[in-house]
């Protein structure tokens, strides 16, 4: 297939559009020091979104554990850039993170994504509260509760708006891959996927992994950027302020996860002042989507160059799509 | 080995606790299939309402322990019929985000009411201390003890001999066929939510007795271990909820007595994913086979 077709260059003009744009703001001074950090605090989760997207979203299984995988990933980058504080360091951080969080989540995904929705759900959960009770346990290295500081500053929002880039590139590409398609068919129904022939643990896991692996990239981004991690950053209630970003958006919409993560971000500016009653808006429409609108703002909608481009064609491939 | 015993002493008042709070999270799954993620936090209502009975009502320890457990009752079917009714026929998945919102919702808005510092709670019970062979026993642990022992007795009375015990097993078993048997459901849902919530109240007011401090934070851990609890018992087996509870009570006193306090947590949720993996359907469960 031509690599350079009308649709990858238009997702190149956009990609490049948006980088621009941000370019521009933070050259005029439009998005000032204290926007910059609601920048990379959207950045960052639109990272952290998309990757649980496709663990709860596209292979329909309930992680509470992400904000693990996020400190495993903080921490090893945390160590690395404080001993070389440089790019290079940040790259091997990061990919330190990314080796011990994938393998963590593959220890652990192989027993555990044999269990079903809500047991899944809490085990994970608690996967994610051993890791942080290690972390606060290993003093020597990761300084216990007191958290690490004076991490070398060297992530801005270029690289991490790179490491989005990628990281949506390969998500993407793999839910359209087949076994992307063996994912979305577990979503589906699990036990007919099965039927069918699918190793259905395989591409649990395989997503689990994925997921993982990005909430490492994430959570390094983070420590490089924020400069202060403290395993306390990373409890349940970050996962559950994932999950929500992800629920917002649409279970199963990586766009809807993107736009909630900025709008929600954008929000989060002008909620400020509210303080507590903030978090209470946020769990009262958290309950009142899933009433109202369970399958979130965009459902499984997603954005598209090619869909842009021609719509008459976008809306006969969804008819065909449905039908299926 | 008297330590031992002590810590046995101390795990078993823990565990009384836990056990209360891990009979509503089975009782709750028993019947519709969903981790009431909120349970956690009714007992923290629960353990705020004592506060406020006795310290501004000036009530003394039982009608206030009686008074919270009423309001989490309520507290308990208001939230069973706003978030959780509408979701019955949704998938699992939208159940369990619907209840972690609620909890969000319970912690932040009682932050937003009374603020996050944390409170000492009125000792209502004078805190003698027995004393024999060795071993000590406060008045307070016998307390404990004694409401929860009577609570459970109740609760079996309940389950096992009324009319609506009958339609609560009923309801477990097959929820379609007791309908068509012309059990209210719904009611019966809701009686059960209040059951389980006025049991976590008790152990709100109980635990603010027993250390001494409450907070708005305070219902998420023993919350989760009351979960998990009830999941080493078998979920949706009341007994095992019992045992399940004075188990991880006694599991965590004794890992943190012999010097391991910084893992007790770690431990416990050691042995929930051991559980899971090995006997995902509890200590005193049957295994079920899944059918298309």
């Amino acid at each position: 297939m031509k690599q350079f077709n009308k649709k990858n260059f238009g997702w190149l003009i956009f990609i490049a559009a948006i980088y621009i744009l941000i370019q521009v703001g933070t050259a005029t001074g439009i998005i000032n020091a204290f926007y910059e950090i609601t920048l990379m605090t959207i950045l960052i989760n639109v990272i952290l979104a998309t990757g649980l997207n496709l663990i709860i979203g596209f292979s329909g299984q309930f992680s509470l554990g992400h904000a693990g995988f996020m400190a495993i990933g903080a921490y090893c980058t945390g160590v690395i850039s404080i001993k070389y504080p440089t790019v290079l360091g940040l790259m091997g951080g990061l990919l330190l993170g990314i080796a011990i969080a994938s393998l963590v989540a593959l220890l652990v995904g192989i027993p555990t994504l044999r269990l079903k929705g809500d047991y899944l759900a809490i085990a994970t959960l608690g996967v994610a509260e051993i890791i942080r009770i290690v972390i606060l346990n290993m003093n020597d290295i990761t300084n216990g509760a007191a958290g690490l500081s004076g991490i070398p500053f060297i992530a801005n929002w270029q690289i991490t708006f790179a490491f989005i880039v990628i990281s949506l590139i390969v998500i993407m590409n793999y839910i359209k891959s087949s076994p992307g398609r063996a994912t979305i068919s577990i979503r589906e129904d699990e036990i007919a996927a099965e039927s069918m022939g699918i190793n259905t643990t395989k591409y649990k896991i395989i997503a689990f992994v994925l997921g993982a692996a990005s909430a490492a990239i994430a959570g390094g981004l983070h420590a490089s950027y924020f400069s202060v991690i403290r395993p306390a950053d990373f409890t349940f209630m970050k996962s559950v302020d994932i999950l929500i970003i992800v629920v917002f958006g649409g279970l199963g919409s990586m766009t809807g996860s993107v736009v909630a993560a900025i709008v929600l971000g954008i929000l989060n500016v002008y909620l400020q002042p509210f303080g507590q009653l903030r978090m209470i808006i946020y769990s009262v429409a958290l309950v009142a989507i899933m009433v109202f609108r369970p399958s979130g703002l965009l459902g499984t909608k997603e954005f598209t160059i090619s869909g842009l481009l021609d719509r008459k064609s976008k809306k006969k491939s969804m008819k065909e799509g449905e039908a299926e | 080995m008297e330590a031992f015993l002590q810590q046995l002493i101390n795990g078993l008042s823990l565990g009384s606790i836990y056990a209360l709070i891990a009979l509503g999270y089975t009782m709750v799954y028993g019947i519709i299939k969903l981790i009431n993620f909120a349970h956690g936090d009714i007992y923290m209502v629960g353990a705020f309402v004592g506060y406020t009975a006795i310290n501004t009502l000036h009530l003394s320890f039982f009608p206030a322990l009686i008074l919270s457990m009423v309001f989490c009752a309520i507290l308990g079917v208001a939230i069973e019929r706003i978030a959780y009714k509408p979701l019955r026929n949704a998938t699992r998945v939208a159940a369990l985000i619907t209840a972690i919102g609620m909890s969000y919702l319970l912690q932040n808005g009682m932050i937003y009411l009374v603020g996050s510092e944390t409170r000492a709670f009125p000792q209502v019970i004078k805190n003698k201390v027995y004393e024999f062979a060795g071993l000590q026993v406060s008045q307070t642990q016998i307390m404990i003890f004694a409401t929860t022992i009577i609570l459970m007795l109740a609760l079996q009375l309940i389950v096992q001999k009324t009319k609506m015990g009958k339609a609560m097993r009923a309801v477990s078993t097959d929820a379609d066929a007791a309908r068509l048997m012309g059990i209210n459901v719904d009611n019966v849902i809701s009686f059960t939510f209040a059951l389980g919530s006025s049991l976590a109240g008790a152990a709100g007011v109980l635990v603010g007795l027993y250390y001494n401090s409450i907070e708005p934070m305070m219902g998420y851990a023993p919350g989760l271990k009351a979960f998990i609890a009830a999941v080493l018992g078998g979920i949706g087996i009341i007994p095992g909820a019992m045992f399940g509870g004075f188990a991880i009570g006694i599991i965590e006193t004794l890992v943190s007595g012999y010097g391991g306090s910084l893992i007790k947590d770690a431990v416990v949720y050691l042995i929930l994913i051991i559980i899971l993996i090995f006997k995902p359907s509890g200590l005193l469960g049957k295994n079920v086979k899944e059918k298309v």
